[in-house]
């Protein structure tokens, strides 16, 4: 049916443009429709008599999948048609190259890499909440706006967890890119969206030693080994590799998705902030585990064992990163108890759930603000101290605790674009209690409710009620309101 | 065009009443009634007769083992679905008994199957419980896709040509496009009595022109539907089970 196709014909409105790639799975051609602006590809399968039947049945995967992203990392969709006449997908052309082209080129600067795979594991985290994992993330399958976005391709091997899995029973032996594939894979798990964390742990390990940490085998045998036997540590290949990198890439590749990353959001975070990195045993590691270990995973059964079905949306709400925005130079201590009392509760019932306790410094208008206070400590220092004194009753793990002070003019702007960037999901402030104070200034925990993309709690300390409401006029606000 | 399908009404009144309008406010354009009007619950009189009135305007209407267990006496059932056949058929007008006894076992239209078991023996009346139970179904019949119910459990199968299985547990009011160039078996849930843990009304619509199929939940007075069993003298644990959806 591809191979028909010539260029000028008509389909569904689409004139066919020239051929631009001839993969095993479907052939690429530029298309244009009058109404439509962006560059534009048609994506056709190779059905062809004696073809793979697995290019169908990524074809239809990507046909279901593709019409339901949305968002800056995904290629726009505009069309489908199926096999009762012509089989295709239309998709917006994302220009450039991807990141197969930078093979050559590795290993790449540390820092580089760092930026790069936070991008992709932002991308990630944007797929994820969408209830699709990926199940093919690789170098050929990524892609980079010119606005920095990372753009995830290829949809051939997804799982969408609101839609049937049509690659369920369809292959004896997992499909997919044999360096790239998280060992529950080769078990048949399709529904752990950690999957995508294992192969994004791949590339990020590739990227920074230029040695792939499984090899290139493809075969089941050499695929199975991942199961027992985990990859040399980076730092034996590297001398000079940052802890804290090592840190994130061997949690990436974990062998049991539950000692992995959470989340795509949270491993972005630790990314984007890596001298907050807690670093652990696998920080320090030169070589790989003792024998006497991979004979345990070997042998022991507990992986294999049947495991309760894991929903992509509940594993997600179930690791959010809450931020705590704290006032600890004006903030009563009421006040920040209380917001301790309302962090504790939201952690106690989230055990994956990680806090950033965020503080802002705020600078003046016209001023030129020194880093030294009026007795000569740097201020940023002691904020942070100040931040870790609050937080120390939370008796949290050093991983699922990070501090941070930000310096700006606007402290709820600040806070806004903190979460934003962080990729925060519930955001918890306290109100301004002075009333004068609030009016003059306006109110920062207002601004941060009506404006954030997130889950915003407002936070204000217990109080008399009625003694209150009296002073206030203010009888329809309860202690704590939940926006 | 847009149909709703209901299966498994099985005489809840204020169940069908809640789907019904959820189907109306969707501006469903026909309905398809996939079998078991009566049995279990309180109201088959009602229900009867607002399946006739549906018919009369175009529905189509396949028959239940329930419906059919009233006008034959032939199947053995539990204890418990026997009392409730027993006083229903006591309640059922002949005009309405008559109109039960006429229903067909299957119906077709355009490539979609409606049966109310399952496709490759639909007075055998048995549950599709697995993928090997969809398999068997899928290969009886030509149709694309068939439509059943019976099981009291929604559900989503399908088959490509090479004769693999997908199964699915549909996710409520996200719409599955059954793709073209593979066999599909829906499997609508219970409006009257359903038993997947989830105690809200089932059914679902399928266009026709889009190919997309919905399962829907609709919540209603489980506690009236419970009551009238209770009153009626009929077994309390059909009352209590319609609260636990199980």
């Amino acid at each position: 049916m591809a191979s028909d196709l010539q260029p000028g014909a008509v389909i569904d409105g689409f004139t066919v443009g020239e051929c631009v790639h001839r993969g095993g799975m479907a052939t690429l051609w530029t298309v244009t429709r009058p109404d439509i602006t962006v560059p534009l590809l048609m994506k056709i399968p190779r059905i062809s008599e004696g073809e793979d039947p697995a290019a169908i049945v990524s074809f239809e995967m990507e046909q279901m999948i593709l019409p339901r992203l949305s968002g800056p990392h995904v290629p726009a969709c505009f069309g489908t048609g199926d096999f009762a006449r012509q089989a295709y997908v239309v998709i917006e052309r994302i220009p450039g190259d991807t990141l197969y082209k930078r093979l050559p080129g590795l290993p790449l600067a540390y820092e580089e890499a760092r930026a790069l795979v936070t991008k992709i594991a932002l991308a990630l985290a944007d797929l994820h909440r969408q209830n699709v994992i990926h199940h093919d993330v690789k170098p050929s399958s990524i892609m980079f706006r010119e606005s920095g976005e990372a753009v995830l391709i290829d949809y051939g091997l997804s799982h969408h967890n609101q839609l049937p899995d049509l690659l369920q029973e369809e292959f004896r032996v997992p499909f997919g890119t044999a360096p790239y594939m998280a060992p529950e894979r080769l078990l048949g798990v399709r529904n752990d969206p950690r999957s995508d964390l294992f192969s994004l742990g791949v590339l990020l390990y590739f990227f920074t030693t230029g040695v792939r940490p499984f090899g290139e085998t493809e075969t089941l045998r050499g695929m199975r080994r991942r199961l027992w036997r985990d990859p040399q540590p980076p730092r034996r290949l590297k001398a000079d590799y940052p802890p804290w990198l090592q840190e994130i890439v061997l949690r990436c590749l974990e062998i049991k998705p539950v000692w992995r990353y959470p989340t795509a959001a949270q491993l972005a975070f630790d990314l984007g902030h890596p001298d907050q990195v807690k670093l652990t045993a696998r920080s320090e590691k030169l070589k790989h585990d003792p024998c006497s270990t991979v004979l345990r995973r070997r042998f022991n059964r507990d992986f294999s064992a049947p495991r309760p079905r894991a929903d992509v949306a509940a594993q997600l709400a179930a690791s959010p990163i809450v931020a705590v925005a704290l006032d600890t130079a004006e903030g009563s201590p009421a006040l920040n108890e209380a917001l301790r009392v309302t962090a504790e509760r939201i952690l106690k019932t989230l055990p994956a759930a990680r806090l950033a306790c965020i503080n802002v410094l705020k600078l003046g208008r016209v001023t030129i603000d020194r880093t030294l206070d009026e007795h000569g400590h740097n201020k940023h220092v002691d904020r942070m101290v100040q931040l870790k004194h609050w937080a120390q009753p939370l008796q949290l793990d050093e991983s699922r605790l990070t501090v941070h002070v930000l310096e700006a003019v606007d402290p709820a702007a600040a806070i806004l674009e903190f979460a934003q960037a962080n990729q925060v999901d519930h955001l918890i402030v306290g109100a301004r209690q002075d009333s004068l104070r609030r009016t003059l200034l306006g109110s920062v925990s207002a601004k941060v409710a009506s404006e954030a993309s997130c889950t915003v709690t407002v936070v204000r300390p217990p109080r008399l009620a009625v003694q209150d409401a009296v002073e206030d006029g203010d009888q329809s606000v309860g202690p704590a309101g939940v926006f | 065009m847009l149909l709703a399908v209901f299966a498994d009404i099985h005489a809840n009144r204020p169940a069908f009443e809640a789907c019904l309008a959820a189907a109306r406010a969707r501006k469903v354009e026909r309905m398809i009634l996939l079998g078991d009007y009566v049995g279990y619950g309180a109201d088959p009189e009602w229900t009867v007769e607002t399946v006739m009135g549906l018919v009369e305007h175009g529905a189509v209407a396949i028959r239940g083992n329930h419906d059919d267990a009233v006008v034959t006496a032939s199947e053995t059932m539990n204890a418990e679905a026997q009392a409730a056949i027993e006083w229903t058929r006591g309640r059922l007008s002949l005009a309405q008994q008559r109109f039960l006894g006429q229903l067909p076992m299957t119906s077709e239209d355009d490539d979609r199957l409606f049966v109310h078991s399952e496709a490759s023996g639909p007075a055998r009346w048995r549950y599709v419980q697995s993928t090997a139970d969809a398999a068997r179904s899928m290969i009886a019949t030509k149709a694309q896709v068939t439509f059943c119910g019976h099981i009291h459990r929604p559900a989503l199968y399908s088959m490509s040509v090479t004769a693999k299985m997908t199964s699915f547990v549909p996710t409520s009011d996200v719409a599955v496009q059954l793709l073209r160039g593979r066999q599909w078996l829906a499997v609508a849930g219970s409006v009257g009595q359903p038993r997947d843990g989830n105690p809200a009304a089932a059914f679902l619509t399928y266009d026709t022109a889009s190919r997309n199929i919905t399962y829907c939940r609709v919540p209603y007075d489980i506690d009236a539907a419970a009551q009238r069993i209770r009153d009626n003298g009929l077994p309390p644990w059909l009352a209590d089970r319609l609260a636990m959806g199980r």
